[in-house]
């Protein structure tokens, strides 16, 4: 499995990157949590970002999508540019359009049917009729596996079913690129691999993904190349067997040995 | 004292009438009030939590001055004082529903502030990250949770409001309390003419909480 994605993306790296940050800095007053990050990713590549809590793990895919501002350097997403400062005008709608993301809470929307949760965005976003993104909704969630609740509301459901509705609600968009904020931090342990069966899942269909995880495991065998993030600096990256196997960074490797202890 | 005084239910009962015909007015000034008041509301509400400073500034200026003032304060100042600027007099009903909709509208903009700031940063978030504009993120997604969690304070104001309006018989209005005044100026039946004007606030009241009881109940069905 690990192989045929490898491959995909290798035979894929030749084209334009779905996204490239050249030189992005981000200040939080005094603290610099983005230090000239360079990042390209090809279309169909997994790449999942590690690093302690406070890294800059999280801030950096949140930029992808112009969730954070950053205030030097500039990111392309899908041939569109973000400028720093959020002075990036309409190009930020069109990048979080073709952009889906999954977040740590789950962010459904409390108020809708784990239905008109899914139909909500591909309907005032891509005026699609109700009858289209219906369907689609169903097929979707069918696909995560809990068709059966999608006229349930999101506080009814079990954190892993809400996270796989939050999945199939940014699928929805038919985005080009996914971000993962560590999808399965706040789930209870008995939940996570469905999840992460359903991400995997993704992940072999070809989707180009950004996942930041804890999942040390999922990490190994879904990516095609693993980043490590240590103060707000990409400090190393390779293949997965590389980085955790052979980290040649003094940072990667204590941070390894705390994390892979458990 | 006179101890051996009784109440008088024939007196409480013939004052009924009497005292309907201000209900109306009550309800007018009240309803009236309160739907100008929760479009001001709305409206100072949101511009007060804009990241634009110029915005923010006349809505917090606009909230402190009527939130900080007695309504009766702000009826006499309406009723007789703004005519000296306006050069013509102001009728004592329009003057009464502006009264309520100014200080309830300064109230409901707080109501609305902590509504709309109440819902977690995350829900703004997942709706920008699908697409949404921020308008669009707004209108599905953070106002009808937020006014879901506005209906008890709102319903709150509006039974404060209510009441309010009896301080308006001051300029005339002919609203329950003046009718009463009015009745027992003739009859002197303080005692039961007011038992029976505080029971017919009771019943406005005790309508609106009931009623509002039954939208929450049906609104959070769902959750």
């Amino acid at each position: 499995m690990n192989e045929t994605t490898n491959t995909a993306s290798r035979q894929t790296g030749e084209r334009e990157p779905i996204v490239r940050m050249d030189k992005v800095n981000k200040h939080f007053g005094k603290l610099h949590v983005m230090q000239d990050i360079d990042l390209e990713v090809a279309p169909g590549e997994v790449v999942v970002i590690i690093g302690a809590s406070g890294s800059g793990k999280s801030t950096l895919i949140r930029c992808v999508n112009g969730l954070e501002e950053f205030q030097g350097g500039r990111i392309v997403v899908d041939g569109n540019e973000l400028l720093p400062n959020g002075k990036s005008g309409k190009s930020l709608q069109t990048i979080r359009t073709e952009v889906g993301m999954v977040f740590q809470q789950f962010n459904l929307f409390p108020h809708l049917s784990v239905l008109d949760n899914v139909t909500l965005a591909p309907m005032k976003v891509r005026n699609w009729p109700r009858d289209k993104a219906l369907e689609t909704a169903r097929k979707l969630l069918a696909r995560v596996g809990i068709e059966d609740q999608a006229d349930k509301y999101p506080g009814q459901l079990s954190g892993g079913q809400q996270q796989r509705v939050a999945l199939a609600r940014a699928l929805a968009m038919g985005p080009r690129l996914m971000l993962f904020d560590e999808p399965t931090s706040a789930l209870d342990p008995e939940m996570i691999g469905e999840v992460l069966d359903a991400m995997r899942e993704l992940a072999n269909e070809g989707m180009t993904m950004m996942i930041v995880t804890h999942e040390m495991g999922f990490a190994r065998e879904v990516a095609d190349r693993v980043i490590f993030v240590h103060g707000g600096r990409i400090v190393e990256q390779g293949p997965p067997e590389e980085v955790f196997d052979h980290p040649r960074h003094e940072r990667t490797q204590s941070f390894l040995s705390r994390v892979l202890k458990h | 004292m006179d101890v051996t005084f009784q109440f008088d239910w024939q007196a409480a009962i013939d004052s009924i009438p009497y005292l309907l015909e201000g209900i109306p007015w009550t309800l007018l000034i009240s309803f009236g009030g309160l739907a100008i008041g929760f479009v001001i509301g709305i409206v100072f509400g949101l511009l007060r939590i804009s990241p634009i400073t110029f915005l923010r500034w006349p809505a917090i200026a606009y909230i402190e001055v009527f939130r900080g003032t007695p309504v009766l304060v702000q009826v006499l100042f309406i009723f007789y004082g703004l005519p000296q600027i306006l050069g013509g007099p102001i009728n004592a009903l329009t003057a009464g529903i502006a009264a309520i909709a100014l200080n309830s509208g300064a109230y409901i903009s707080e109501i609305v502030r902590g509504g709309v700031q109440s819902i977690e940063k995350g829900q703004r978030e997942a709706g920008l990250s699908l697409g949404l504009s921020r308008t669009q993120a707004f209108r599905y997604i953070i106002w009808p949770q937020a006014f879901r969690r506005m209906i008890p304070a709102l319903g709150n104001q509006g039974i404060v409001s209510i009441k309010d309006t009896s301080l308006f018989s001051v300029i005339g209005v002919g609203e329950l309390v003046r009718q009463g005044q009015i009745y027992i100026a003739t009859t002197f039946t303080a005692l039961e003419v007011y038992f029976m004007v505080a029971m017919m606030y009771l019943v406005i009241t005790l309508s609106l909480s009931f009623a509002l009881r039954q939208i929450e109940r049906r609104g959070l069905a769902g959750q």
